[in-house]
């Protein structure tokens, strides 16, 4: 009956048909039907906001491709469900040597890539050494792989990732520079994930090329071979519908729903809509305003831990009446946080005492945050003979972040709080993509709010981000006195092997940076939501937001 | 046209890039930094000077290469793009026109011979308010009545989760008819109702005020007059001599209307999560896809400037007298 684009998913979405239009009637009529009957049927169909920009998840930098990718893909370490914790996932366990350069992971041994091949050491190695060799395009657009891994193989000396070897069928010895807290965290990043050598070869996977003012990419990026428990079935561009179907050689337990499919409604309020309607199962980042409503029709909202950080960003090359500490002091204890988190901020935000969640190992607990006191601003001032303190403040506009579902409302409860200790502001504000960024980078604003959502449970991948480079971070910290040696200092710590001596030095550095540097004011952590319809079981929140669909009934089945 | 197209690419070119912000934010994000928005501009050619950018663009448009999309549809053709998504907007446009022209003009003629009646005040009023109101606000109240609260037809997109349906033409419901899937076909249309309702309320509204003047004009002319002396039935006065005439105004707004389509499909389309060429092009705006946004706002010139001369070749057909000018 039906031609798809690709004949090899024929048999599938034939299949499928009969499933889902059952499913979507049984859906549209009462909300709880039995969705095709147990975990041998069944369609999880879930509202994305985007568009995935494509499927090998190397070169994909977006949340909405790897929201697809992730139920397809599988790295040598995972992510515990509902945590950021690390777990075996492709690799069983893994051991470093002494100096913490050279880490063995041993690997699993029943584990088949979705075209048949067999996934041991050597497809390991097969994968890193694709990475790491990206012609030209390709080390721009996998820029994952740069931010962590620091270089590729044309600059090899400056890299972390220094080469693997197939020690044995399934031990595979990856080799780095030196130590990381990020390190082998960094490998449950979907842009590192295993591919089958074999689809990356046919599909000329490397064979990326800058064009014009975009990048094309091979024909291995629209036909993704992984190891996870779904495998790819079609993308209808035309519908904006990407259709997985369940892996039946799975090497874990195999996805409770026979099919999982993304439909993508751009507009929040249409993907509430298509859940009210029953036409969608389940969406992200509902407007917490939204939250009670949900609830209240039979839905379920699935709060997320957080595990980012909304701070409010100073710049004293912008404005040097920063470089005061007091200045920045003041500023801080200017601002009511509590107030601003529990009316601006969805239920379970709160108050930051540092720059990073207390997810994250390095976390500091003993760290106290500064008080909302206006006077004590207005006597820091005075003492900094900044009483006239003038701010160019800027926000964005045309965008929501899981930290800040509201720009204008939260900046609007700070500039409050700012004008009322005496300090000027000026307002300014750019559309998110139309300059904010890009003001931001370039130093334009001498405060600003902007925020951080986590890659993975790395200190470094907070504070590193945002201090570890001298030269480039948004902070300036370049300008203090202080910025190389916290900038060492960061470096240090996040090569220390131990961990525990490692978590004791961020720690350590957390105290410094809040008391003695303060180079801009951590606001609050925000717990991102999604949302899922009656009868819809098994979701997991990820602080990270990286759901596993494998586990979801619908239908109550 | 050349001439039209190559101004119209100068202007598209240097107003996009006047703009703040840019492609590299929008692939970046929040991890962007000097280093890398370097890296990624010399990699796309974006720190090149503009006149040699424009050069290069050129070069590549005569081969037919517009570039490839950063967002959209990263990695595609912007011309495959543009393409692709042509048939969803042109089976949502055509249905919009169909409506406003099916109401339009008769509503239109009525009102004009029964000027001054209820049913007259109530068309000017309708008509006023489809003129008056905005597309998006007709969208969402169209989308909340039908599809929310009263769950007779579908909130969004173009076909159902489900619907297995052949590809042709990529016009859903002609598609559906070619291939005998009546299902397929019944469906993508219960999902073209609303939006195309609420695309086709502008045209609807400006077909029926011209309609309804022009009516008027030659109602008052020296020839229906003649006509109605002469005792000719009020059929072929009404068909030959009225409507014929007051016909070429109508045809010259439907033109003007056809092209300014896109504007209202642009909301229309966002609305709806209907993917055509209005939704590429208000994500290619958010997301600064340069190439696809060139392709996009260049496509719309051309098929403005053919609608018009469409409309100039139609002209001929209703009134003789021009084509022996």
């Amino acid at each position: 009956m039906s031609l798809r684009r690709n004949p090899a998913t024929l048999t599938a979405a034939v299949l499928a048909a009969a499933t889902l239009a059952s499913c979507a009637d049984s859906q549209r009529d009462d909300g709880d039907g039995d969705g095709g009957g147990g975990s041998d049927d069944g369609t999880f169909i879930f509202g994305a906001a985007g568009a995935p920009e494509m499927f090998d998840p190397f070169y994909a930098t977006d949340g909405e491709t790897f929201r697809v990718t992730r139920q397809m893909f599988e790295g040598l370490v995972g992510i515990k469900p509902g945590t950021a914790e690390v777990v075996p996932e492709l690799a069983t366990e893994w051991t470093p040597n002494d100096d913490g350069t050279e880490w063995t992971f041993t690997l699993r041994d029943d584990v088949t890539f979705h075209d048949g091949e067999a996934f041991n050491a050597e497809a390991v190695c097969y994968n890193f050494d694709r990475m790491f060799d990206q012609n030209e395009a390709g080390q721009t657009a996998g820029e994952y792989w740069g931010y962590v891994m620091g270089a590729f193989s044309n600059d090899a000396e400056n890299s972390l990732y220094q080469g693997c070897e197939a020690a044995g069928e399934f031990e595979a010895v990856i080799s780095i520079s030196g130590p990381t807290s990020g390190f082998p965290t960094m490998l449950s990043l979907e842009s590192l994930s295993m591919q089958s050598p074999k689809a990356l070869e046919e599909g000329d996977a490397n064979g990326i090329a800058a064009e014009g003012e975009g990048f094309s990419f091979p024909a291995y990026a629209d036909a993704p071979v992984g190891t996870g428990p779904f495998t790819f079935g079609e993308y209808d561009e035309a519908n904006g519908t990407i259709t997985l179907a369940r892996n039946d050689d799975y090497w874990g337990d195999a996805a409770q729903t026979s099919e999982l499919v993304f439909r993508v409604i751009p507009d929040e309020s249409t993907r509430r809509q298509e859940l009210e309607a029953g036409s969608i199962n389940g969406y992200d980042l509902p407007n917490p305003v939204d939250w009670a409503g949900l609830e209240s029709d039979g839905n379920s909202v699935e709060v997320r831990d957080p595990f980012n950080i909304l701070y409010l960003g100073l710049n004293p090359e912008a404005n040097p009446a920063l470089k005061d500490l007091n200045v920045r002091k003041a500023l801080y204890h200017a601002l009511n946080r509590d107030q601003l988190v529990s009316t601006q901020l969805p239920e379970g935000a709160a108050v930051a005492t540092q720059f990073m969640p207390d997810t994250v190992s390095g976390y500091n607990t003993t760290i106290e945050p500064y008080a909302y006191d206006p006077d004590e601003a207005k006597r820091l001032l005075a003492e900094a003979g900044a009483e006239d303190l003038e701010l160019t403040f800027a926000y964005p506009t045309e965008v929501s972040r899981p930290y800040m579902p509201d720009p204008e409302k939260i900046y609007e409860a700070l500039r409050t709080d700012l004008e009322a200790v005496g300090i000027t502001v000026n307002v300014k504000t750019a559309s998110w993509n139309g300059g904010y960024l890009d003001n931001v980078t370039a130093g334009k604003y001498d405060a600003y709010i902007l925020g951080w959502t986590g890659d993975y449970d790395s200190p470094f991948n907070f504070i590193g981000t945002f201090f570890g480079n001298l030269k480039e971070n948004d902070f300036g910290t370049e300008a203090y006195p202080w910025g190389k040696t916290l900038a060492d200092d960061l470096r240090a710590a996040d090569a220390v092997v131990d961990d525990a001596e490692r978590g004791a030095a961020f720690e350590t550095l957390n105290q410094q940076i809040m008391d003695e540097y303060l180079p801009g004011l951590p606001i609050s952590h925000s717990p991102p939501a999604l949302v899922v319809g009656p009868g819809v079981d098994g979701v997991v929140p990820s602080p990270l937001t990286a759901e596993e669909f494998d586990t979801v009934t619908v239908g109550g089945e | 046209m050349c001439v039209v197209v190559v101004v119209l690419s100068m202007l598209v070119f240097g107003w996009l890039r006047s703009l703040p912000g840019g492609p590299v934010s929008a692939m970046l994000g929040e991890r962007q930094t000097p280093e890398r928005r370097a890296a990624l501009e010399a990699a796309l050619g974006l720190d090149q000077p503009l006149p040699v950018q424009y050069a290069k663009f050129m070069e590549r448009a005569v081969h037919g290469n517009f570039g490839v999309s950063t967002k959209v549809l990263p990695g595609e053709d912007a011309l495959d793009v543009f393409l692709s998504r042509l048939p969803a907007t042109i089976e949502l446009s055509f249905l919009a026109m169909l409506l406003a022209i099916a109401l339009g003009i008769p509503l239109g003629y009525i009102a004009a011979r029964r000027q001054g009646s209820y049913v007259d005040t109530g068309a000017v009023i309708f008509s006023l308010v489809g003129v008056a109101v905005p597309v998006f606000f007709t969208a969402f109240l169209l989308k909340y009545s039908f599809a929310v609260e009263w769950n007779l037809l579908p909130v969004s997109g173009r076909q159902s989760t489900g619907v297995d349906a052949t590809r042709v033409t990529g016009m859903f419901v002609l598609d559906g008819i070619l291939t005998r899937e009546w299902d397929a076909s019944w469906d993508a249309l219960k999902h073209l109702i609303l939006p195309s309702v609420a695309l086709a309320t502008i045209p609807f509204a400006v077909i029926f005020r011209i309609t309804r003047a022009s009516v008027l004009d030659v109602l008052d002319e020296d020839y229906v007059r003649t006509a109605e002396a002469k005792g000719l039935t009020s059929r072929v006065i009404r068909g030959r001599h009225v409507l014929r005439n007051a016909m070429l105004p109508v045809t010259t707004t439907i033109g003007l209307q056809v092209g300014g389509l896109l504007a209202g499909a642009v909301l229309t389309e966002s609305v709806f999560s209907f993917r055509g060429v209005g939704d590429a092009l208000a994500t290619a705006f958010r997301e600064k896809d340069y190439p696809v946004l060139q392709v996009l706002i260049l496509a719309a010139a051309v098929i403005y400037v053919l609608v018009n001369l469409l409309v100039d070749i139609a002209y001929a057909v209703i009134d003789p007298r021009i084509r022996t000018r």
